[in-house]
C-alpha cells in the first residue's frame, strides 16, 4: 500500500513580532499525514510541537508572521483568506487542547455549547441537533448523556470534560483530530480512558489523529509514526517501532535514557546537560551541538538537514551512523524485535 | 531502631457545605483518613496516588503546617503539632519542604544568593557573614549553579535551574528529612533526569531522609526504597517499589501499574482501565472505598472496610488480597 498523504505541510516556519525585530520559532517544518493514520509529535516546552500545527490552522494571530505550505486534500491554508479557515477548522481538522476546562465555556451548558458546534459544521438546529449531541456524549463513554446536556463543565470531573472537548471535536466529522497533550492535566487511570477512547474512534471514523506530547510513553502506546522535535525543528522521524529500538538521533537517545522505567533493574538516569538554548540565541551549528557528547567540529559549523535512513527512518545528524552503532541506553534491543504489529487502517 | 518520622492514625477532616448554595447539607471531606506510615533514617518513602487523593495533605501535616483532626505524629521522639511555637520551629529546621512550583517558591525580589542563605539568616543568626557566604557557594556548587549565579533573581533562571535554588536552600541546615511535593512534575523530560540524579547525589551525600510525593509511578521507583499507594485518604498499599510495581496486591495499584505507558511496553501492554473517577472525598462509600470501581469486589467489600495487613515487607488493605484479585486480573508477566 502506498501512503497517500492527505495533510501535507512543507517548510513551514513561524516568525514572532518581538516589537523591534522577528524571532524565528519554527524553522521550515516539513510532515505529512495519512488517512488513519496516528502521528506522534515529542519534545520538550518550546521545541516547536503546537506551534506547528496552531500556525497550520492560522490561530497564532496576527504576531506571528507564517511561510511555508500546508495542504490539506486539494486545498492550500497558509495564508487562506479567514472564511476558509474557519470552514475547516473544527470541520476538516478538529482540535483539543490540553486544559479542557479552560477550553469550554464555564457560563453555557455542555448542551448548548455541542448544538452550537453542530449548528456551525453541520447545520442542524433545535431537537435534531440536540439528539445528535447526546449520541455524540454517549460515544464519548458518557452515561446519561441526555441528562448530561443540561450540565455546567463545572459540574463535571476534567476527565469528563475532556470527553466533552473530544465530542465537540467530533460534531463536525473531522478527518483529522489534533490532539494537543490531551491527557498531560488527567490522573494516570483517566488518562489511560481517554488514549483508549482516542484509538477506538479513530479506528471507527477512519480518522487521522496527531498526537502532540511531551510524554514518549503516551505516544509510544498510541502512535504509528513519530516526529521528535528540538528547537523548532524534527530532528528525527521513523515509525514507532523503529524509534525506539533504533533512534539515530543523539537528542533522541537522549530522552529515552532520561525516562525512569515502571519495571526491569533500577538503573541511574542518563540526563542531557545543559538545557535547550532560547529561541533567538541558537546556536550556528545543530541546535543540539551545545548538549551533545558525540558533537565533532563540523556540527558547529553547519545546520544538519533531515536525511533518509531508509525504511521511512529520517534523522538530522551528522553522527547518525556512530549513534546508531553505540548499545541502546536501556541494553533493551531485541526487547521489542517482534514487532507488534502497529496495524494502519486502510483509507 | 525507631523510625526518625513515625505518623500514627492520621486524620485531617474539613467541614464543608453539599452542593445546593446557602440550603446544601454540610458535610465532611475526608482529606486524610487515617494514615500511618514511618519512615527511618535515610531512608525515602514514596507516596503516590491520584489527584485529591491526600498526598500533599499528608505532607503538610507532617510539618505542622494544618492541625490535625486526629492522630499523632513523631518526629526523632518529639511530637509535631501545628502550634508555631519555639518547640515547632526547632523541629522545623530538621524538616524542610521541596514544592512543585519553584517560581512560586521563591522570592522574586531576592537574589538567588539571598534566598539560599534565607534559612541560615533565620536559623543561624549568630554565624558569621564569611561562614555564611561559603555556605552559600558549597550549596550552590553542590547543586550544580554557578557561582557567577549568585547575584541574579528567580525569573533570570530557566525551570530547572529554579528547582535547583529550591533544592539548595532546603539543604541549607542540612535537614533530617526532606519532604518532596512533586519535585520534577512542572520540568521537562531532561531536566528532570538532572535534578533527579542531584537529589539522588545529595541524599547519597548527605544522608537526608525523605517523603517523595508524586503522581508519576516512575519517578516514585525511581527514587524510593519504600512506596505506599494511597487512595482517597488511605494507604491501600506499601513496600519495595520493585515488587509493588511488579506485582502490585490491591487492585487499585494494578490498574495504576496498568495504566502507565511506557516506551518498553507499547503495544504489548494488558491494560485494566478503570470504569469512572474517583469519588468524591465528601461521600465516600461504605466499606471500602475503591469498590465502585473495583473490577473484583464482593459483598463484603461494600460493607466492610479493609485495614492495612502487613505480610513480610509487604503490606495491603484488601479483602481480596493475595489470590482472589490476582487471579481475575492477571498482569502481563515483564
Amino acid at each position: 500500500m502506498t501512503r497517500q498523504p492527505f495533510v501535507t505541510i512543507s517548510d513551514l516556519t513561524v516568525d514572532f513580532d518581538q516589537g523591534h525585530r522577528f524571532v524565528r520559532a519554527l524553522h521550515g517544518v516539513s510532515l505529512d499525514i495519512a488517512r488513519g493514520e496516528t502521528l506522534g509529535v515529542v519534545g520538550e516546552s518550546g521545541c516547536g510541537k503546537s506551534i506547528t500545527w496552531l500556525a497550520a490552522l492560522g490561530l497564532l494571530g496576527k504576531r506571528a508572521r507564517i511561510g511555508g505550505s500546508v495542504r490539506l486534500g486539494e486545498n492550500e491554508l497558509a495564508r487562506a483568506p479567514e472564511a476558509t479557515l474557519a470552514s475547516i477548522r473544527g470541520g476538516r481538522i478538529a482540535m483539543i487542547f490540553q486544559d479542557p476546562s479552560s477550553s469550554l465555556n464555564p457560563v453555557h451548558r455542555i448542551g448548548r455549547q455541542l448544538v452550537e458546534a453542530l449548528t456551525l459544521h453541520r447545520g442542524m438546529a433545535g431537537a435534531a441537533a440536540r439528539a445528535e449531541a447526546a449520541r455524540l456524549l454517549g460515544r464519548v463513554g458518557i452515561a446519561n448523556a441526555a441528562q448530561r446536556l443540561n450540565e455546567y463543565p463545572h459540574e463535571m470531573s476534567g476527565g469528563m470534560n475532556q470527553r466533552v472537548m473530544i465530542a465537540m471535536a467530533l460534531a463536525g466529522e473531522p478527518e483529522v483530530l489534533v490532539a494537543d497533550e490531551p491527557t498531560t492535566a488527567l490522573d494516570a487511570t483517566i488518562q489511560a480512558q481517554i488514549l483508549d477512547l482516542l484509538r477506538e474512534l479513530r479506528k471507527e471514523n477512519g480518522m487521522a489523529l496527531v498526537l502532540i506530547s511531551h510524554d514518549l510513553g503516551v505516544v509510544a502506546d498510541m502512535a504509528d509514526r513519530i516526529a521528535v522535535m528540538y528547537c523548532g525543528r524534527i530532528i528525527e522521524e521513523a515509525t514507532t517501532d523503529r524509534l525506539f529500538d533504533a533512534p539515530a538521533h543523539p537528542y533522541t537517545r537522549g530522552l529515552i535514557a532520561a525516562l525512569p522505567d515502571i519495571g526491569g533493574p533500577k538503573r541511574r538516569l542518563a540526563s542531557i546537560p545543559g538545557t535547550v538554548p532560547p529561541p533567538d540565541r541558537l546556536p550556528p551549528g545543530c541546535a543540539f551541538e551545545p548538549r551533545c557528547t558525540l558533537s565533532i567540529d563540523a556540527c558547529r559549523a553547519g545546520r544538519p538537514a533531515l536525511a533518509g535512513m531508509g525504511l521511512g527512518h529520517h534523522v538530522a545528524c551528522l553522527r547518525a551512523g556512530q549513534v546508531l552503532a553505540r548499545e541502546l541506553p536501556h541494553g533493551e534491543a531485541g526487547v521489542t524485535a517482534a514487532m507488534s504489529g502497529h496495524e494502519l487502517v486502510p483509507a | 531502631m525507631t523510625p526518625l518520622l513515625s505518623v500514627r492514625d492520621l486524620k485531617r477532616h474539613y467541614a464543608v457545605r453539599l452542593p445546593g448554595g446557602l440550603f446544601g447539607k454540610p458535610g465532611v471531606l475526608k482529606a486524610v483518613d487515617g494514615v500511618s506510615l514511618a519512615i527511618n533514617r535515610g531512608e525515602t518513602l514514596g507516596l503516590v496516588g491520584e489527584s485529591g487523593c491526600g498526598k500533599s495533605t499528608t505532607a503538610k501535616l507532617v510539618l505542622g503546617h494544618i492541625p490535625a483532626t486526629a492522630g499523632t505524629i513523631m518526629f526523632d521522639g518529639a511530637s509535631v503539632t501545628a502550634r508555631h511555637d519555639a518547640n515547632w520551629r526547632a523541629l522545623r529546621r530538621r524538616m524542610q519542604m521541596i514544592y512543585q512550583d519553584p517560581l512560586g517558591a521563591l522570592d522574586r525580589r531576592l537574589t538567588i544568593a539571598d534566598q539560599i542563605g534565607e534559612p541560615l539568616d533565620i536559623h543561624e543568626a549568630a554565624m558569621p557573614r564569611g561562614q555564611k557566604r561559603e555556605k552559600v557557594a558549597s550549596l550552590m556548587d553542590a547543586v550544580g549553579l554557578r557561582a557567577d549565579m549568585a547575584v541574579r533573581y528567580p525569573h533570570e533562571l530557566s525551570g530547572g535551574q529554579r528547582q535547583r535554588v529550591v533544592i539548595a536552600r532546603a539543604l541549607a541546615l542540612d535537614p533530617d528529612l526532606l519532604v518532596c511535593d512533586e519535585p520534577v512534575s512542572a520540568l521537562d523530560v531532561s531536566i528532570q533526569a538532572q535534578v533527579l540524579n542531584l537529589l539522588d547525589d545529595l541524599r547519597a551525600r548527605t544522608g537526608f531522609a525523605a517523603l517523595f510525593i508524586s503522581h508519576d509511578l516512575k519517578v516514585v521507583r525511581q527514587m524510593s526504597d519504600r512506596v505506599a499507594v494511597m487512595y482517597l485518604g488511605r494507604i491501600v498499599e506499601e513496600g519495595p517499589p520493585e515488587a509493588v510495581f511488579r506485582d502490585p496486591l490491591h487492585p487499585y495499584s494494578r490498574a495504576l501499574v496498568s495504566a502507565i505507558p511506557t516506551p518498553r511496553t507499547r503495544g504489548r501492554r494488558e491494560r485494566i482501565v478503570l470504569a469512572g473517577d474517583p469519588p468524591n472525598p465528601v461521600d465516600t462509600p461504605p466499606g471500602c472505598a475503591f469498590h465502585p470501581r473495583c473490577p473484583v469486589a464482593i459483598a463484603r467489600c461494600r460493607v466492610e472496610k479493609p485495614a492495612l495487613v502487613a505480610e513480610g515487607d509487604r503490606a495491603v488493605a484488601c479483602h481480596l488480597a493475595g489470590a482472589g484479585a490476582r487471579a481475575v486480573q492477571p498482569l502481563a508477566a515483564e
